[in-house]
């Protein structure tokens, strides 16, 4: 009873003492439980063989700008799978926001005729509050009357999208794409940060990355970080343990209410015109890149460095894919397949085996 | 078949099963007779149920043979079971609660016409079986809107359904009426005249004397004796169920207990059979909580600790009214409470030894505004690793791939940090080591010597005997008695367990 550290022996160690057998067995678990970053590494190799300028400095920096312009939706979801949960409402809310800050932005307006270009702040502010009030509706629903994530979250999809098209519908707008952002809007969020050779990094990568910090933080350093944690790992012990299982809940979805609003915000401005399908789908990137990530949905798993790599991988495929001038229309197809290989790789880890 | 009562239909032969580190199963014998009621008792966790999980096929036993009618049988599971004739009557019926009575009748071996379920067959094959038990239930009510006795009514025309000749019945009057179990008592010895084995699972001493022929006893995952029902008496089925010695397993107690510091006023449960428990605790004092399973004792604590709703009933500290509405405000109040159920309600499996030890006690580690401190979590965490004696390879590791008894330690040092006056603890050494046990022992005594009040429910009567100064019997929801640790039996506690049982 004296040696209380008992310990762990290295990898190497392990399987070097183990019988041929069960080495092949940890060997083919090793390669089956990284088959993701092997599936896209390889991939990477030969759209590279293929095409060299996939590689080049201008579409590297390409795919980290497009990177953290995805990076805040995914940190959103991401912290509803970690509560075991998810969230298809996703990417409608980000064209609800689009929309929101484009209709505070344009410089003839037709939504609200007569209204001046509205201080950034004010912009930031409005979508962010309903971010907050969309998410407080979703974990409100999910707490109070257990209902299942997938059921809310259709139901508020729905909802919001019917939100999105009642408001282009505004004024004299009658549903066209918004367009014609003012020019500090536009300076604001896409303007030069800095430039790598002869590519521009615009200020977004910063917000981003500050973004990424702050929810890194609260993650880790809070007690509603440690709470969201011990909620998605197992809400009946959360709940003995004196954690308040219902405002967590809330506070996860409303938190990601806001990521959702800001990743709207960025986009309003980094394309430059907000449509109705603005934010469609987004929700199903931002699953695919948390699963690729490690983000499980076991529930209680998952880093923002997990998420950062997720939507990295994600878009080097697509950017991967469109050098390839492959028909778009597979893209879909792609990214079917590779939640659902991620999903399936990342059960088998936290398998019973029987 | 011959309706004779030496007639041995179901031999199980030294059965033996092995869990890792525990025997469940050591040679157990038993042997049912063609017509007649043969009564399986034994303590909680004696292995009961183990046994019927081998015969089932649930479990895949290590050693011993079963014999139906003479024929060597190993069903794989209870599906081929029930079509050999063994059927089982659980005690947590099983069943498709949405549907009617006669899908879970015909439910895998649908009548069909052609290439179609026939509805009219399904109902008159059920109203026949209903018809000869006398069951006046209509085949097409759906089975949740059932009382519990009908819902077994069904599993047991099932079960004839089947053209079953061993019928096991696990705690079948557990919730039923009187006038219920009289009707069951009526179909059991119907069921027994018609040539067939009942094998009769209960804890209560009055009916299996009244129902049954033989009975078999259980110790410890031991046969201990098979003997005819009307040559044992209630007492001597107690003695030969608890009859082990104590041995010192249990550190010296030295604990002195103090003034009355909880009290609990007529504790009703909103939502279960809690009824008017009232207690005090003193500083210092290890309380025990025995009963039956279901007996209430674990809907006590946690009602206390305010995760159970509760219809009334009142707390004290130190004579001051405590509401305790949900765990966070009992955890305000100094309360602390170990599950039963490590699995489902203690541990955050996939989350680290240090997430797992520091949840409950996070405001510690504020300092600097809202964010925490990883280096006092770290700190706490290794203290309570040492403290506990806890084996794991860091603080890193994912506690589910600790034993139960470090997992428990973690548990156990996770409220400790909340810095608890009183501590509820359910089950607090259930999967446990014999090892890792005398060290929660030592532990619960060294709280109790601290002054801590500290309440502990378990099922195994020796270790509440050997641990604890006062034990509450609790029986059907209620309080049953009170006795002193120092001059009771196991039997005094048996006999107050099966009072409104």
């Amino acid at each position: 009873m004296s040696d209380l550290k008992v310990k762990k022996p290295s990898k190497i160690e392990e399987m070097k003492a183990m019988s041929k057998k069960d080495r092949n067995r940890a060997i083919g678990d090793l390669l089956m439980n990284n088959a993701m970053f092997i599936i896209i590494g390889i991939a990477v190799i030969f759209i590279w063989i293929q095409e060299p300028k996939f590689l080049s400095m201008a579409s590297i920096v390409n795919i980290v700008n497009l990177t953290m312009a995805k990076l805040p939706i995914a940190l959103g979801v991401g912290g509803c799978i970690i509560l075991a949960g998810t969230d298809i409402s996703a990417g409608r809310q980000v064209g609800l926001a689009a929309a929101i800050a484009a209709g505070l932005q344009l410089t003839t307006n037709k939504l609200f005729p007569g209204l001046q270009v509205m201080p950034i702040p004010v912009a930031i502010a409005a979508v962010l509050v309903v971010g907050c009030i969309i998410g407080f509706v979703n974990g409100f629903c999910m707490a109070r009357f257990k209902l299942h994530p997938f059921i809310v979250t259709l139901s508020t999809q729905l909802i919001v999208y019917g939100c999105l098209l009642m408001f282009m519908q505004l004024g004299t707008n009658s549903g066209q794409t918004l367009s014609g952002m003012s020019e500090a809007y536009r300076e604001f969020v896409t303007g030069t940060l800095f430039k790598v050779g002869k590519t521009a990094v615009p200020n977004y990568v910063l917000y981003s990355a500050i973004i990424a910090v702050v929810v890194w933080t609260i993650w880790n350093k809070t007690t509603f970080g440690k709470n969201m944690y011990a909620v998605g790992s197992n809400e009946e012990a959360a709940n003995v343990s004196g954690v308040n299982v219902e405002k967590t809940i809330i506070m996860v979805f409303m938190m990601a209410g806001m990521l959702y609003a800001l990743t709207g915000f960025f986009d309003a401005a980094r394309i430059a015109s907000v449509n109705a399908t603005t934010g469609l789908n987004y929700e199903a990137d931002a699953i695919a890149a948390c699963v690729i990530g490690g983000i499980s949905f076991v529930g209680g798993i998952g880093k923002v460095s997990g998420a950062i790599i997720g939507v990295l991988l994600l878009q080097v495929i697509f950017v991967g894919l469109n050098f390839l001038s492959v028909d778009p229309n597979l893209l879909y197809i792609v990214k079917g397949l590779i939640i659902l290989v991620a999903c399936s790789i990342d059960m088998r880890k936290y398998l019973v085996r029987k | 078949m011959e309706m004779n009562n030496e007639t041995v239909l179901l031999r199980m032969e030294g059965i033996t099963k092995e869990f890792p580190g525990v025997k469940a199963l050591d040679g157990v014998n038993l042997t049912v007779k063609a017509g007649t009621v043969h009564a399986l008792m034994g303590e909680n966790g004696a292995g009961k149920s183990t046994l019927m999980k081998c015969l089932f096929g649930v479990y895949q036993k290590n050693a011993g043979r079963i014999f139906l009618e003479g024929k060597e049988v190993n069903f794989k599971n209870s599906k081929e079971a029930l079509e050999n004739g063994v059927a089982m009557v659980h005690q947590e019926l099983n069943q498709a609660l949405k549907r009617n009575v006669m899908d879970n009748m015909w439910l895998g071996r649908f009548p069909m016409t052609g290439p179609f379920t026939s509805e009219k067959k399904m109902y008159d094959a059920t109203m026949e079986v209903f018809e000869e038990l006398g069951v006046k239930v209509n085949p097409k009510t759906i089975m949740s809107t059932m009382p519990v006795s009908q819902r077994q009514m069904v599993e047991i025309a099932k079960a004839v359904s089947y053209k079953s000749k061993v019928i096991v019945f696990d705690e079948p009057t557990s919730s039923l009426t009187e006038e219920e179990v009289e009707h069951l008592f009526k179909i059991i010895n119907m069921l027994r005249d018609r040539g067939c084995g009942i094998i009769y699972i209960s804890h209560k001493m009055a009916e299996i004397k009244r129902i049954s022929d033989e009975i078999t006893i259980m110790r410890d995952g031991k046969w201990i004796a098979t003997e005819k029902s009307a040559d044992l008496s209630m007492n001597d089925i107690i003695r030969l169920m608890v009859g082990r010695e104590l041995t010192n397993q249990f550190p010296p107690k030295t604990n002195v207990p103090g003034d009355v510091y909880l009290k609990v006023e007529n504790l009703s449960g909103m939502y279960n059979h809690l009824r008017d428990v009232s207690f005090e605790a003193r500083r210092g004092e290890v309380l025990g909580i025995a009963g039956l399973d279901s007996s209430g004792r674990t809907e006590t604590l946690e009602s206390i600790f305010g995760i159970r709703t509760r219809k009334s009933g009142k707390i004290f500290l130190d004579g001051k009214p405590c509401r305790n509405r949900n765990s966070g405000e009992s955890i305000k109040n100094g309360f602390a409470m170990l599950t039963e159920e490590r699995r489902a309600t203690g541990i955050f499996g996939v989350r680290s030894i240090r997430d797992n030890t520091v949840i409950s006690s996070l405001h510690r580690h504020k300092k600097y505004g809202p964010l925490l401190s990883e280096k006092s979590q770290r700190e706490d965490t290794q203290r309570y690793i040492d403290a506990m004696r806890t084996k794991t390879p860091s603080q890193e590791t994912q506690i589910r791939s600790l034993s139960g008894g470090n997992q428990q330690k973690v548990i156990i040092g996770r409220w400790l940090l909340t810095e608890p006056e009183v501590l509820l603890l359910d089950e607090p050494t259930r999967g446990i080591d014999v090892g890792a046990k005398y060290e929660i022992y030592q532990l619960i005594l060294n709280l109790a010597n601290e002054g801590k009040t500290v309440i502990m429910v378990s099922s195994e009567m020796p270790e509440l005997l050997g641990v604890c100064d006062r034990i509450l019997v609790m029986s059907g929801g209620r309080l049953a008695g009170e006795v002193d640790a120092k001059n009771t039996t196991q039997e005094e506690i048996m006999t107050l367990a099966a009072k409104f049982a």
